[in-house]
């Protein structure tokens, strides 16, 4: 490894830690101007221009605020929670192809991290990992309704991760791989994943908004029943690093959407246009925020549109609906796979 | 499954537990506080639920935390001084409350009131209950989580608050009429407001049903939660929408109509099952009925004589404040209404009104005196949270929320 290699990775990470933060950050702010626009009114328009710097404000605002810790409270526990929560959720980028690679000077630098030959099941894990904080910040609030919505946000995310795991499954079986890279790379042109497993790119998206409690499967944190969920104890900027993380995870869930299922930084017909391979590179790059910010949008608009489930019905939804399709999927998907196979058969 | 069953099959549960362990052991249940300060609470009530995880085993509510002893304190108080008391029962439609301690005291007065200051009426009561059913069903829309359908209809709440402000100069607590008629006329803006308002408001309330009549989600929170049967209703003494939508057509606008109420031709909506989303239903319909009801008395008005906005009643109604000035009779009978020096007659009278979430009844006894010898509310939201806590027996705890904000207890009309 030579040290080279290491600045450039370390550039590398520190860019995605920026931009990530930086998208989380301006999507608490587009969050409240898209409410707006679909509400009829006009969102924040007072910080800044058009109310640009309001998330500045916001995080301000946020680190002067008095911090309580409930005395009855587990301390340690009570901070872990948050910082688990924000760490987890800052760690998936790591494995996401953010475009091909760029070429100086003779060396190849590819806009990946770290491609790991089992990407998928990384992210998975990571994902996992950040229930805890959620879990945990519930539990150490020794709170009712924490605690009411920290058990939701548990059983919601473990469910939904069995459909979601079954829904990748899939998509393993045609694209054959488990690095993302790869599956970003396979999906070139028009050959994006959405048209090879409709259904399971759809199991998948439902998955994600319930992985990121995001309504309509927001019961964790309904501020109707729970007051605040699992943060209602939480006050200053550790409430704002449990918001942060629902919008990192936001912006990590639009990520892999786009990469495991819409051609990731791909685009049909760019290579007629743009010949030069950074330029392409970089293109690419565009075009993947392209659609993670159309991803973002769609989490909002959903929002703000539908109702939220209950609890039992998010339950039923998860294991008698989502399942058993994720699992036809598979099933489907293996025949498809394996046609000419069982034609022969029935043919002799 | 109803609340009975569903607290049965985990009675049976448990003792199939503690069977298989081979011992007897109680289950534990954790304690809830909802309230008194709960966001879907809507107002100060408490209640304690006893949770067995989500669902609800026992409730117990507590009532109270603003009573301000209405009542006693109409005991104390001039009729007309009286009136603002009410404003603060349901505060979400007061109008209707003004009207119906008017159109009482009206009774015991032997007033009658002419029929164009009764259509004015008319036309406020129905805006107010538009006004009333309006936030009802957007914080149904609310506590199912679709937060954008509120601010879809909230904006025509604001017009119908206009064309009070209009009329009255409150918008809230609004003090609207007097004994004998109204205070005023409407003015030409007030009339403006209200043909922007009627035709605003079809437009708003489509858009509204579009987005959850026939929503998945939203049927699948609401049908068959916080069911409450026909005799169950009855025997609780409901009325209004909710008792309604349990299928049952009672409705003080037809059965014992005041306000000239039977000359208008509209519908009684009835659901069948009693639950969230037949409350929901029976009010967007009544809406609708609302409207049609507000139309028909604009083309009423149009036929009767220009001005009249109050009955002829120098003993009850304030003079215009020129005449007191200038005029003898009028200045004596200002000072004969505002020191109570009128001859008020003796009687024992109930009146009710079809109010916003139900019957709201006024019952006073007169000894003659110049304040009611006793007063009686009859506060429906009073009513509907006796039954509240077997409503929610057995169910989750979204629906006992889901159930408090459709059946549209007022914090303000429960205490009094």
């Amino acid at each position: 490894m030579t040290l080279g290699y290491f600045i450039y990775k370390i550039i590398l990470v520190v860019v995605v830690f920026a931009i990530t933060m930086v998208i989380a950050m301006y999507s608490t702010y587009a969050e409240r101007k898209v409410a707006g626009f679909l509400q009829d009114r006009l969102g924040p328009n007072r910080a800044g221009w058009f109310g640009i710097l309001q998330p500045v404000a916001d995080a301000v605002k946020l680190f002067m605020k008095e911090e309580t810790i409930p005395s009855v409270s587990n301390k340690t526990l009570f901070i872990v929670g948050p910082a688990l929560s924000l760490l987890t959720a800052c760690m998936t980028g790591v494995v996401i192809p953010w475009g091909t690679s760029l070429s100086f000077f003779g060396e190849n630098y590819s806009l990946q991290i770290a491609d790991v030959n089992i990407g998928i099941l990384y992210i998975f894990g990571v994902v996992s990992i950040g229930l805890y904080g959620i879990m945990i910040g519930g539990w150490a609030s020794n709170n009712k309704y924490s605690l009411l919505g920290a058990i939701r946000a548990s059983s919601q995310m473990i469910s939904y991760e069995v459909a979601m795991g079954l829904a990748i499954i899939a998509l393993i079986m045609t694209t054959g791989t488990l690095s993302v890279g790869e599956i970003a790379a396979q999906q070139h042109g028009w050959h994006w994943n959405i048209l090879i497993q409709p259904l399971g790119a759809l199991i998948f998206i439902v998955c994600a908004f319930a992985e990121t409690n995001r309504a309509p499967f927001d019961l964790p944190e309904c501020e109707q029943e729970l007051v605040g969920g699992y943060h209602t104890e939480y006050s200053s900027m550790k409430m704002g690093f449990y918001l942060f993380a629902e919008y990192i995870n936001m912006f990590i869930s639009a990520t892999v959407i786009s990469t495991f299922y819409f051609g990731g930084y791909n685009m049909p017909f760019i290579g007629r246009f743009v010949t030069d391979p950074n330029l392409l590179a970089l293109c690419g790059v565009a075009f993947l925020f392209a659609k993670i910010f159309f991803g973002i949008f769609f989490f909002m608009w959903v929002r703000w549109t539908l109702p939220r489930f209950r609890y039992d019905q998010l339950m039923n939804l998860g294991w008698k609906v989502l399942i058993p399709l994720s699992i036809l999927n598979i099933v489907l998907t293996g025949a498809w796979m394996m046609r000419h196979e069982i034609l022969n058969v029935f043919i002799k | 499954m109803d609340s009975k069953t569903k607290i049965e099959k985990i009675k049976k549960d448990n003792t199939s537990l503690s069977n298989a362990e081979g011992k007897e052991k109680e289950k534990e249940y954790t304690t809830l506080n909802l309230g008194p300060t709960h966001p879907a609470t809507h107002g100060i009530f408490q209640n304690v639920l006893k949770m067995d995880g989500e669902i609800i085993v026992e409730a117990e509510s507590t009532v109270g935390y603003i009573h301000r002893a209405f009542e006693k304190i109409a005991e104390h108080r001039n009729y007309y001084q009286i009136t603002t008391l009410t404003d603060r029962l349901n505060y979400c439609s007061s109008p209707i409350n003004n009207m119906g301690w008017h159109m009482a005291v009206e009774k015991l007065f032997n007033i009658e009131v002419p029929k164009r200051a009764q259509y004015l009426r008319v036309i406020i009561m129905e805006l107010s209950r538009i006004a009333d059913h309006l936030i009802c069903n957007s914080v149904i829309g609310v506590d199912t989580g679709a937060l954008t359908v509120y601010f879809y209809i909230f904006s025509l709440r604001e017009r119908i608050y206009e064309i009070f402000e209009e009329i009255c100069g409150a918008r809230l607590t609004t003090n609207i009429g007097r004994i004998g008629g109204m205070e005023r006329d409407f003015s030409p803006k007030a009339w403006a407001t209200l043909d922007v308002f009627m035709k605003e408001l079809p437009l708003a309330l489509k858009e509204f049903e579009n987005l959850l009549v026939r929503n998945r989600i939203f049927m699948d929170r609401t049908i068959g939660c916080g069911a409450i049967s026909a005799e169950m209703a009855l025997q609780y003494s409901f009325s209004g929408p909710n008792l309604r939508a349990a299928g049952v057509d009672y409705d003080v606008r037809a059965m014992n109509p005041y306000s000239s109420y039977e000359e208008f031709d509209f519908i009684i909506p009835v659901g069948t099952n009693g639950d969230t989303y037949d409350r929901f239903m029976v009010r967007e319909e009544e809406m609708w009925q609302s409207l049609s009801i507000i139309q028909q008395a604009i083309v009423k008005l149009k036929k009767e004589p220009v001005g009249i906005f109050h009955a002829d009643v120098p003993d009850f109604f304030l003079p215009p404040k020129e005449d007191v000035y200038n005029n003898m009779e009028a200045l004596i009978y200002h000072f004969k209404i505002v020191m109570g020096e009128t001859n008020i007659p003796k009687g024992e009278i109930y009146h009710a009104v079809e109010g916003g979430n139900g019957e709201l009844g006024f019952y006073i006894i007169s000894d003659g005196g110049r304040t009611p010898y006793r007063v009686h509310m009859r506060r429906p939201c009073f009513i509907y949270y006796q039954a509240y806590t077997e409503m929610i027996k057995g169910s989750f705890l979204s629906d006992a929320i889901l159930t408090m904000s459709s059946m549209n207890v007022i914090a303000g009309e429960l205490d009094a």
